[in-house]
């Protein structure tokens, strides 16, 4: 029986934040892939205040919420530390962490989920306003390294790097780039290399499928009324 | 240059902050920004992104986002009272980060409908508020705090609800003692905790505070 198991979706990006880490730290796991439209009885068991992925289970005891466990991942594993070691440099990767979830990813969903041409056009204001201030943040905590984390991948990187599947299927849905190289050249630069990183490459998932999967999602949000 | 926050009194976002400062000993310059008056240069210079408080300065460096503050506060100052349980038990740290996170996006998030709207919308409110405090009743169990013996990260999180409880049952229509005693009882537990008692104004002044913005906004 598996010590360390991921419950999770091949699309999420909050799934690939713990799979990442664990690529990292080279810890074996298997990942339990919910079935689209469905929650395992495993799922509801581990995580029922929120009955969400994903869902670490570690020694049967599970750890849920995407960045809290990658925090615990950091905890448990002591080789290729995902948070810095400096408090006020740990105090800028949560608070960007946080800024991402709480107000960059809500405005790529909505770009996603935009269904008037003035509604995509405010979401992508707010994802290049957000952008900018990203290229700023990269600029200070790499200190001319490659990653927020430096040389090595940090829990930035993996709050941010895991939406950059959805950053390339939302470009290609809408035929513009987010992720320009004339707007912000270091994130640009930045995205390839996470992408390439042998920790991602086998949990990113491919831009072609999710761009699939993002237009079932759309039929699916057109077609339920108004909310 | 020191340690400086910049919040108001009312904010139980601050009021954390406070509880957290105060629990490890740290002296500190307490700087207001009033709400109702406006946003000092200081505040929008530490905090572009969201202009928001609370912020804590340390040594001229800001720190924003509550939660964000009080990981960095047990970090920057490990020695005394730490928030979290010890490094060498990772689950139970991660429990107290998702519990503590639970508390604003199931609790503070939400709470803020019940005085600032009215009718339908301030029902809907208070039930998922009592829904949920009633959950974190249940995760407290017959712990002294949150954090077990000692009174850690939950606990400092979720202690301003101790201010703010009387206007949420004013608004809300409810009793706290009624739906959740056992929480009422820790937080009087933590009430009797000097950090705790000095942070936390009166829930009578907040409650009139709340009446007040309520007029502001034409609620009333």
């Amino acid at each position: 029986m598996a010590e360390v198991k991921v419950i999770g979706a091949w699309a999420s990006p909050f799934v690939m934040r713990p799979r990442v880490a664990l690529n990292l730290k080279k810890v074996e796991y298997e990942f339990l892939e919910e079935e689209f439209g469905k929650k395992s009885e495993l799922l509801l068991k581990s995580n029922p205040v929120y009955k969400k992925i994903p869902v670490l289970i570690h020694n049967d005891r599970p750890v849920c919420e995407s960045m809290i466990i990658v925090q615990y991942v950091d905890d448990v594993w002591s080789d290729a530390a995902i948070l810095p070691a400096d408090a006020y440099d740990r105090a800028l990767h949560r608070f960007w962490a946080v800024y991402i979830d709480d107000k960059w990813l809500p405005s790529l969903f909505g770009l996603a989920k935009a269904q008037t041409e003035e509604a995509k056009a405010e979401a992508v204001e707010q994802l290049f306003a957000g952008l900018k201030l990203l290229e700023e943040a990269f600029e200070k905590l790499s200190k001319g390294k490659g990653f927020f984390g430096g040389d090595s991948i940090g829990y930035l990187d993996i709050a941010l790097g895991s939406l950059v599947g959805w950053v390339r299927a939302m470009e290609k849905l809408n035929g513009f780039n987010l992720l320009d190289e004339a707007k912000t050249p270091l994130l640009a630069g930045w995205a390839e290399r996470f992408c390439a990183h042998e920790a991602v490459k086998g949990v990113m998932p491919e831009t072609e499928k999710l761009v699939e999967f993002a237009k079932v999602l759309q039929a699916k949000w057109r077609s339920t009324p108004a909310n | 240059m020191g340690v400086d926050l910049l919040s108001y009194w009312v904010t139980p976002y601050g009021m954390r902050v406070q509880v957290a400062l105060a629990e490890k000993g740290v002296e500190y310059e307490f700087k207001e920004e009033n709400l109702l008056v406006g946003k000092s240069p200081l505040l929008l210079q530490s905090n572009p992104v969201h202009k928001k408080i609370p912020v804590l300065l340390h040594d001229g460096k800001p720190v924003c986002e509550s939660l964000v503050i009080l990981s960095y506060i047990d970090e920057a100052w490990p020695e005394t009272a730490p928030m979290l349980p010890p490094a060498a038990d990772p689950l139970a740290r991660a429990h107290a980060r998702f519990w503590a996170d639970f508390v604003d996006k199931k609790i503070m998030d939400g709470s803020v409908n019940i005085w600032k709207s009215n009718g339908e919308a301030a029902a809907e409110a208070a039930k998922a508020f009592i829904e949920s405090l009633k959950v974190l009743e249940g995760e407290l169990g017959e712990k002294k705090y949150f954090g077990g013996e000692g009174f850690g990260l939950v606990d400092i999180t979720l202690a301003p609800l101790m201010a703010w409880y009387y206007a949420y049952e004013k608004y809300g229509g409810f009793s706290m003692e009624a739906e959740v005693p056992k929480l009422m009882a820790w937080g009087k537990r933590c009430l009797e905790r000097e950090s705790v008692a000095k942070s936390l104004p009166e829930p009578e002044k907040v409650y009139v505070f709340v009446g007040q913005v309520r007029k502001m906004f034409g609620l009333e």
